[in-house]
């Protein structure tokens, strides 16, 4: 069976002021599959994650150069609303940043501002299977008033995943979400990715070898701006095509 | 020993005794038969002793400075001649004052001539004493540090001592801060209690005519006088109100501007001249409320047909508002700011619009900060005297109208002390009843900012 490609870049080029952070990077992100970027501090791997859901364009001196295609549609067109491209394309970032509000207002947030629901009803629901497919709900379901911050760490990671989900979303975007966490936390999260390729695309940058090749399909090694490799994640990790990603992948340089 | 010859004298004694502190130290850790060297370094040793220089020459100096009156009276009273005692007419307190007012040199003719010794045994006393004391200050002093440097051995760390010593006058200066206050909250107390005297406390607080004229002489045909507050309690609350009510939506937006639109250049030009507006004098805010925008005010409203007096509570508080928008928007421009970017990218990433952003998630994320700023901008605005005495009046109105003269609290509180007075009548001690009820109401409203300011650091520290 061929793999449907969801997101695809093409000479993609971008600059922080006069630095290059990207340079010529051509990716295919394939659908309802994880895809992890890994590569040492300051290769950009952030950097290409922003560009997915056009993030950067709120840091000024961000200048984005070539294409991502989004299902065949160059998400830096002109007259693309990048609002609602997020609303596609969600993202959870490396420390967990719940709202300080209760953790049903976090769930709900999204679903408020797109009008996803049409009565209180639809709208608890919604929450709930958000929380759930987060793998949460059973945790929080008799604190749902409280506040998101008032959970623990790992906690507050899965609910910015169910925040996220809440929208129905076709891409998740994840920079570093276990960072931040515990071993018993980062299993939780991973199993949680797992379960949420089903039917998602996710795209999750890692600085584990070990949870790339744990949750992933395709790994992308970056360094220094340029993608080095790409491929399946099996392949990658044992028999790497270049010497610069065998160095990485055995701690050579990082 | 006048006063500049011993300051110079215990200047020399203070640079003596640190540089013989130092090189006894110093020799101490030349010493090689000793065996091991001081556990501080020498100018601590110095230091140590200087300390004990200083420590009880001050002591005795402030304790002169407090008792001396007392001491001298007591010596004082002891000279003065009997007969003096018994010619003279009204008490004997009042002979004290005459013998410290009469000045020897220069006397009125006709002066008893007892009266003149004790003035003259008076001077050599206060110019005596002083030199007495002088010299107890150098000995006590001296002999002191003498005695602390025995201490300097192996085993004495001098460095932590003097640490502990910096403590000590570090606590000392900041308790002497929160006396002073506690002294000016317990004399406005003592005051207040004298005027509730002679009216009943809920008089003051519930009676609704405030008209503070009493006699002044007994055969002075005059009112009695009335101290309802509550005229004066809803005319500050009026101009309050009127000032916030310009003050928050215009600094708020202008914050939330600063903040979340402006340009970084814009940002960094703003805001210094917004802090820069904050600190015109407020006079300059009283004439222009009363010469500019009350006749202006009053032309509008009569263009409308309603009448308005040319002092006002609208005029007064539209000024005071303008007055107060600066420190709104400055205090909630940084608590806005200070919401973390990850909170922004978050709602970003939920495909959310920036205004979206701003009111669901900055907003609330600052709003106790903003209420801090709020509830300070308050207190700031209730304590507003000078725009209010040149714009809204002295008459104390008891209205809801912002287009009527009113007054406040602080304005009564400057009419009541201002011009001739005598200091027990109730018109005069009516100002410290209302002092302290100001004092205790922005303290509240201060305390409050400060508990909500202080959570909202706490959610994100
Ligand atoms: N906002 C910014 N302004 C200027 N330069 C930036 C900015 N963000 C990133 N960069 C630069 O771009 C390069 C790539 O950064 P990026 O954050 O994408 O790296 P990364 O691979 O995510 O690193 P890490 O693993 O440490 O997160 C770095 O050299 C960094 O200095
Ligand atoms: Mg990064």
């Amino acid at each position: 069976m061929k793999e449907t490609v969801k997101i695809k870049s093409k000479k993609l080029n971008v600059f922080y002021g006069e630095k290059k952070a990207l340079s010529n990077i051509n990716l295919e992100i394939p659908e309802r599959k994880v895809t992890s970027l890994i590569g040492p501090s300051g290769c950009g791997k952030s950097t290409f994650l922003r560009c997915l859901n056009r993030m950067n364009d709120s840091i000024e001196i961000c200048k984005v150069e070539g294409q991502i295609f989004v299902d065949e549609q160059n998400i830096y067109e002109k007259n693309l609303d990048p609002v609602l491209l997020r609303a596609r394309i969600g993202m959870v970032f490396q420390k967990p940043n719940p709202f300080p509000k209760s953790i049903f207002e976090n769930v709900a947030y999204g679903p408020k501002i797109h009008g996803l629901a049409n009565s209180g009803d639809e709208l608890n629901n919604l929450v709930e299977v958000s929380l759930k497919k987060a793998g949460l709900y059973d945790e929080v379901k008799d604190r749902i008033d409280e506040p998101g911050t008032s959970l623990s760490g790992g906690q507050q990671q899965r609910l910015c995943i169910a925040r996220a989900i809440a929208v129905s979303p076709e891409v998740i975007l994840m920079d570093e979400p276990c960072s931040a966490l515990d071993p018993i936390a980062t299993a939780k999260i991973e199993e949680l990715i797992d379960e949420l390729s089903k039917n998602y695309t996710i795209v999750i940058v890692t600085h584990s070898m070990q949870q790339a090749a744990r949750v992933s399909n395709q790994t992308a090694f970056f360094h220094m701006g340029s993608l080095i490799e790409v491929g399946k994640t099996e392949d990658v990790f044992s028999m790497p095509k270049e010497k610069k990603t065998q160095d990485y992948i055995t701690g050579k340089i990082g | 020993m006048g006063f500049w010859s011993f300051l110079i004298i215990f200047c020399f004694l203070s640079f003596y005794i640190h540089w013989y502190g130092t090189t006894k130290a110093l020799k101490i850790n030349e010493d090689i038969t000793k065996g091991s060297k001081l556990p501080s370094l020498p100018s601590y040793y110095g230091t140590y002793s200087l300390l004990w220089l200083l420590l009880p020459s001050s002591i005795i100096l402030i304790c002169w400075f407090f008792f001396k009156p007392y001491i001298i009276d007591i010596f004082l009273k002891e000279s003065i001649p009997l007969n003096l005692v018994d010619n003279f007419k009204g008490n004997p307190s009042m002979l004290i004052d005459t013998i410290k007012a009469t000045n020897p040199e220069k006397i009125f003719p006709g002066t008893n001539p007892l009266i003149i010794d004790s003035a003259a045994y008076y001077q050599t006393l206060t110019t005596n004493s002083d030199s007495y004391v002088f010299l107890l200050v150098l000995v006590v002093g001296l002999i002191s540090s003498l005695v602390s440097l025995r201490k300097v051995s192996t085993f004495f760390r001098a460095r932590q001592a003097v640490e502990k010593a910096n403590i000590n006058l570090l606590i000392f200066c900041s308790v002497i801060a929160i006396i002073t206050t506690i002294g000016i909250v317990f004399s406005l107390i003592f005051e207040a209690v004298r005027f509730f005297e002679r009216v009943p406390f809920f008089d003051f607080l519930f009676g609704l005519a405030w008209s503070p004229q009493t006699a002044i002489r007994e055969d002075q045909i005059a009112s009695q006088g009335s101290f309802g507050a509550i005229p004066i309690f809803t005319g500050t609350l009026l101009i309050t109100l009127v000032a916030m009510a310009v003050a928050i939506p215009v600094g708020l937006l202008s914050a939330i501007y600063l903040a979340e639109y402006a340009r970084p250049t814009v940002r960094k030009t703003f805001k210094p001249i917004l802090e820069i507006l904050a600190g015109v004098p407020t006079v300059v805010y009283g004439f222009f409320a009363a010469i500019t925008v009350g006749p202006f005010l009053k032309d509008f409203v009569s263009s409308l047909g309603l009448s308005m007096a040319s002092e006002s509570a609208l005029a007064a508080g539209g000024v005071m508002g303008i007055m107060i928008i600066p420190f709104i928007s400055s205090l909630s421009d940084d608590v806005i700011t200070s919401v973390p970017t990850s909170l922004r990218d978050g709602s970003y990433a939920m495909g959310a619009t920036k205004s979206e952003t701003i009111k669901k998630v900055i907003l609330p994320a600052a709003l106790p900060g903003i209420v801090g700023a709020i509830l300070l901008a308050i207190s700031r605005a209730i304590g507003e005297t000078m725009i209010v005495v040149m714009a809204a009046g002295i008459a104390a109105n008891l209205t809801a109208n912002p287009l009527e003269a009113v007054t406040t609290v602080t304005v009564q509180i400057v009419t009541l002390l201002v011009g001739d007075q005598e200091f027990d009548s109730a018109k005069t001690l009516a100002a410290f009843a209302l002092g302290i009820t100001l004092f205790f109401v922005t303290l509240l409203l201060n305390l409050y900012a400060l508990k909500i300011v202080q959570k909202y650091r706490e959610r994100y520290e």
